[in-house]
Parts: C-alpha cells; sequence; structure tokens
C-alpha cells in the first residue's frame, strides 16, 4: 500500500549556514496517528514545514500518497497536507469564521453551493458552526484553535500536520480538541512536546533531536523509557504515572 | 490572547437602510465622482454648492443616520476651515474668495467621504474595491491591516502593562526610552507575525489573489445608487453651462 507520508534522508540547513535536519528517515501508513516529539529546537516545526514544501529539502526526498514534494507538484501537496500552525492568530486572518474556512478550498478551486457546503462541513467536524459569522478576535483561544483546525480540514486532507496543537489551552479546550481529533479518523502527525498528550491520541511516537530521529515506536514504550526522555531533555510532567 | 472587542471603528453607523444595502463597490464609485463634481465647480457658483449639500443630507435621511454623527466625526476638517478663514485677512477679495473654495470644497468632500464610511462597513469597502479591480496586492493588504490591527493593539497594550508593572512611569522626556524600544520590539513581533502568517496563507493554497465570493451589482442597482452623481452632474452642468 502507498505510504501517507514517506520521508527519506531528509536534511536542511537554514540560510545563515544552521543545519536544521541531518537526514530524516519516516514513513506513515494511512490512518495513522504519529506524535513528533523532541525538545526545543530539534527540528520538529523545520520538519513540519518540509511536509508541504514551504521549506525545499537541501538532500532526501519527501512523498505524500505517493506524489513527490517538488516544485510542480506544490499545489497539489499543499492541498493534500494539511498544515495548523501554532499560534491560530497566524493561521486566522480573515474578518470571519465562515471566509477564514473557505480561503483554503477557493484557493484550490471550490465555488458556489460546492463551497459552502464544504465551510459547513469542516465546522461542524469542530463543532463550531453557530460561529460561522464571528470574527476570530472575538473567540476564546480553543474555540480559535478548533476554527485554526477546521481551516484546514476544509481542504480535505490527506495527512494532517498539527504544530504543538495543545499548546496555550486551558485542560477543558485540550480534552474538547483531543476529542474533536479522535473523532476525524484522520491520518495525524503531531508535533509536540506535550507527552500525555501524545499519549492520549497518538499510538505511535517519533523521537527527534539534533535534526535526527533518534527513536520510532508505541508512545507508551518510550514515554516509559526514563533514560531515553532524560538524554533528550524531556520529561513526564509531575504527578503523571503510566499505568 | 483576548484581544480587544468591536466598538473600535468610529466611523461606521450601523444601519439597515437602502443606502446601507447598496453593493459597497456602488457606493465607492458614486462617492468619488460626487466628489470630483464637486471639485469641479466653479467657486462663484455659490447656489450649486448649497445644492450639493442639501443632496448630502437627503442621503444621510434616507441612510437613517443623525446629522450629529457626521457633525462630530468633521471636526476633523477644523485646521482647514482655520487657514480658509486666514485667507481674507491676508489676500483680501481674491483670498476669501479662495477661502470659500477650501473651505466649501474641504466641507463637501469630507461629508461625503463620511457618509460613504458611515454606511459601509471596512470589509465592505475592500470587496468593494476588488469588485472594482483594485490591484490583488493592495486589497490584501488592507485585508490583513484590518485584521491585524487589533491584534497588534492588544499586543502594544500587553507590553505596556508588562513595563507599567515594573514600575515604568515615562513623564518627562528623557524616560520615553523604554518606550521607545517597546515600539521597536513591537515592529519586530509584527514582522515575525507578518511571515508566519504569510506562510500559513501559502499553506493553504494562496497564489497572491484573494477568493472573490461576492456578486456583481445589477444595472439597476448601480442607477439607483448612482442617483447622487446624476443630481451632482446636474447642479455642475447648470453651474457651468447657464450664465
Amino acid at each position: 500500500m502507498t505510504p501517507a507520508l514517506l520521508v527519506k534522508g531528509l536534511a536542511f540547513a537554514y540560510p545563515d549556514g544552521h543545519q536544521a535536519l541531518y537526514g530524516i528517515d519516516l514513513r506513515v501508513e494511512p490512518g495513522e496517528r504519529v506524535a513528533v516529539l523532541g525538545p526545543n529546537g530539534a527540528g520538529k516545526t523545520t520538519l513540519a514545514l518540509h511536509l508541504n514544501g514551504v521549506h525545499t529539502a537541501g538532500a532526501g526526498t519527501i512523498e505524500v500518497a505517493g506524489l513527490p514534494v517538488t516544485k510542480v507538484n506544490l499545489h497539489e501537496i499543499r492541498r493534500r497536507v494539511g498544515l495548523v500552525f501554532q499560534d491560530p492568530d497566524d493561521q486566522l486572518f480573515m474578518q470571519t469564521v465562515g471566509e477564514d474556512v473557505a480561503f483554503g478550498p477557493a484557493n484550490f478551486g471550490l465555488k458556489g453551493a460546492e463551497l459552502d457546503a464544504r465551510v459547513h462541513q469542516a465546522l461542524a467536524a469542530v463543532g463550531m458552526t453557530d460561529h460561522i459569522d464571528r470574527s476570530p478576535l472575538h473567540l476564546s483561544g480553543g474555540q480559535r484553535r478548533r476554527v485554526a483546525l477546521a481551516t484546514v480540514l476544509a481542504c480535505d486532507p490527506e495527512i494532517l500536520v498539527l504544530d504543538e496543537p495543545s499548546a496555550n489551552l486551558e485542560p477543558v479546550a485540550r480534552r474538547e480538541l483531543a476529542e474533536v481529533l479522535l473523532s476525524l479518523g484522520r491520518t495525524t502527525l503531531m508535533v509536540t512536546h506535550d507527552l500525555p498528550y501524545a499519549l492520549q491520541l497518538c499510538p505511535r511516537s517519533v523521537l527527534i533531536d539534533d535534526g535526527v530521529v533518534v527513536a520510532d515506536g508505541p508512545t507508551g514504550d518510550l514515554l516509559a523509557d526514563s533514560e531515553l526522555l532524560a538524554a533528550h531533555r524531556l520529561e513526564l510532567p509531575f504527578g503523571f504515572r503510566l499505568d | 490572547m483576548s484581544a480587544g472587542h468591536a466598538g473600535t471603528n468610529v466611523l461606521h453607523h450601523p444601519g439597515d437602510s437602502p443606502v446601507h444595502r447598496l453593493p459597497p463597490q456602488v457606493k465607492i464609485v458614486a462617492a468619488l465622482l460626487t466628489v470630483i463634481g464637486v471639485v469641479a465647480t466653479p467657486r462663484e457658483e455659490f447656489w450649486a454648492f448649497g445644492g450639493y449639500l442639501v443632496l448630502v443630507v437627503t442621503v444621510w435621511r434616507m441612510a437613517r443616520v443623525p446629522v450629529s454623527h457626521f457633525a462630530k466625526r468633521a471636526l476633523i476638517e477644523v485646521p482647514f476651515v482655520v487657514i480658509a478663514l486666514l485667507m481674507p485677512l491676508l489676500g483680501g477679495a481674491a483670498g476669501a474668495l479662495a477661502g470659500w473654495n477650501i473651505l466649501a470644497k474641504g466641507t463637501l468632500g469630507v461629508l461625503t467621504s463620511l457618509t460613504l464610511a458611515a454606511t459601509t462597513t471596512p470589509r465592505e469597502l475592500i470587496v468593494g474595491l476588488q469588485r472594482l479591480r483594485t490591484p490583488a496586492m493592495l486589497t490584501t493588504i488592507a485585508t490583513l491591516m484590518l485584521r491585524y490591527l487589533e491584534v497588534i493593539a492588544a499586543e502594544a497594550r500587553r507590553m505596556r502593562l508588562a513595563r507599567i508593572s515594573r514600575g515604568h512611569d515615562p513623564r518627562f522626556l528623557w524616560q520615553v526610552g523604554a518606550t521607545a524600544r517597546g515600539i521597536g520590539a513591537l515592529f519586530i513581533r509584527s514582522y515575525e507575525r507578518g511571515e508566519r502568517v504569510h506562510l500559513a496563507m501559502v499553506s493553504r493554497g494562496w497564489r497572491g489573489a484573494m477568493p472573490d465570493r461576492g456578486v456583481a451589482a445589477s444595472p439597476a442597482t448601480w442607477l439607483a445608487g448612482l442617483t447622487p452623481v446624476l443630481v451632482t452632474a446636474a447642479v455642475l452642468g447648470t453651474a457651468v453651462l447657464v450664465p
């Protein structure tokens, strides 16, 4: 079967010479939910920005559902890879929630009734239909996060890539977002250093540090290895136990 | 993350009158042509300016916006009024005529712009400009400015609170250094946010043009909306042609 995402030997250096990725290998099957763990500066977000071609790989290849990430394929790649940014204020830039959710699919050629249907479908999936005419400015942090998710769902992506989805969320909003993500049943790559959230949502985890994959396996096993975590500046929150 | 709330737009007067309901592109064209007509009117035709004023007041009546709304906001014109009143003192009879010219045309121009702003939301104005084929880059910049003005203002408020909380109290000129550095930091933050917003837009397939979801106005709507322009043209024609 064609993997949803296939990354081979991905290396990248920023223009200032800072080498962020040293050869990442990653294969994600359709329907899988994988957490990408790692300390700050490990290269997690840099990896995410490669998946939809915002950054161009210095070396190595990326394929999304069989389609290589290259300049000619870029528009279709961006439809296939739904990137949800860390700060919803970066993602939500239109005057109303509805316009923002319509922005992506309209760019990909949807119009009229089909576009409206897609917008409603995406907002319903995150439970925000009632807020379609409101300004993103007047939503709570959790609501903004869910609308940001809807803006990407509306493009009907093959794979969802979430950058720190639980950052700055209060506990209730965090749980609500988890419920939404679990209900979607989509291939998901979740970049995070929120280990309990990774355990709750992703059966499999990949640990990245210094631009390489240092561990790949069931999330529970990875988090039980406290030496591995400590070696990469990760640790479970106080009072948290794996049972 | 709680940015400011609505009500920052002091120019718009919400309502549901025939004037409010006109498509924005019609109102923009009508306002522009009316101002051109006013400016083209010879300054000696005093009655014509009275006619224009009656026209503007009639539009206010139809829009059901009170005169006081415009009176308060027209105060922005005061510096020009002062100049106009000084003209006769400096230039005698010719100066008086020149002063009257500035006063009459300036006031009518300000009142026409305020009428457009009172009956059209900023968002509608951008949609109107877009339908009038204004370069996409300009309307995109205006859209982003509208959306992020409040976000940046909220950021500036938070930074100011943080400064004050640490005992900053700029009462003297030599104490404004911290404020100036704060503005510098705000600029950098806004610039970085701009980059992130751009990435998020590109990730959703943006290729330089905002998707237009508006509808074209019918000829009948155009005719109704341009009625004030026809009246202006009639007044102007009479003023120029009738000796």
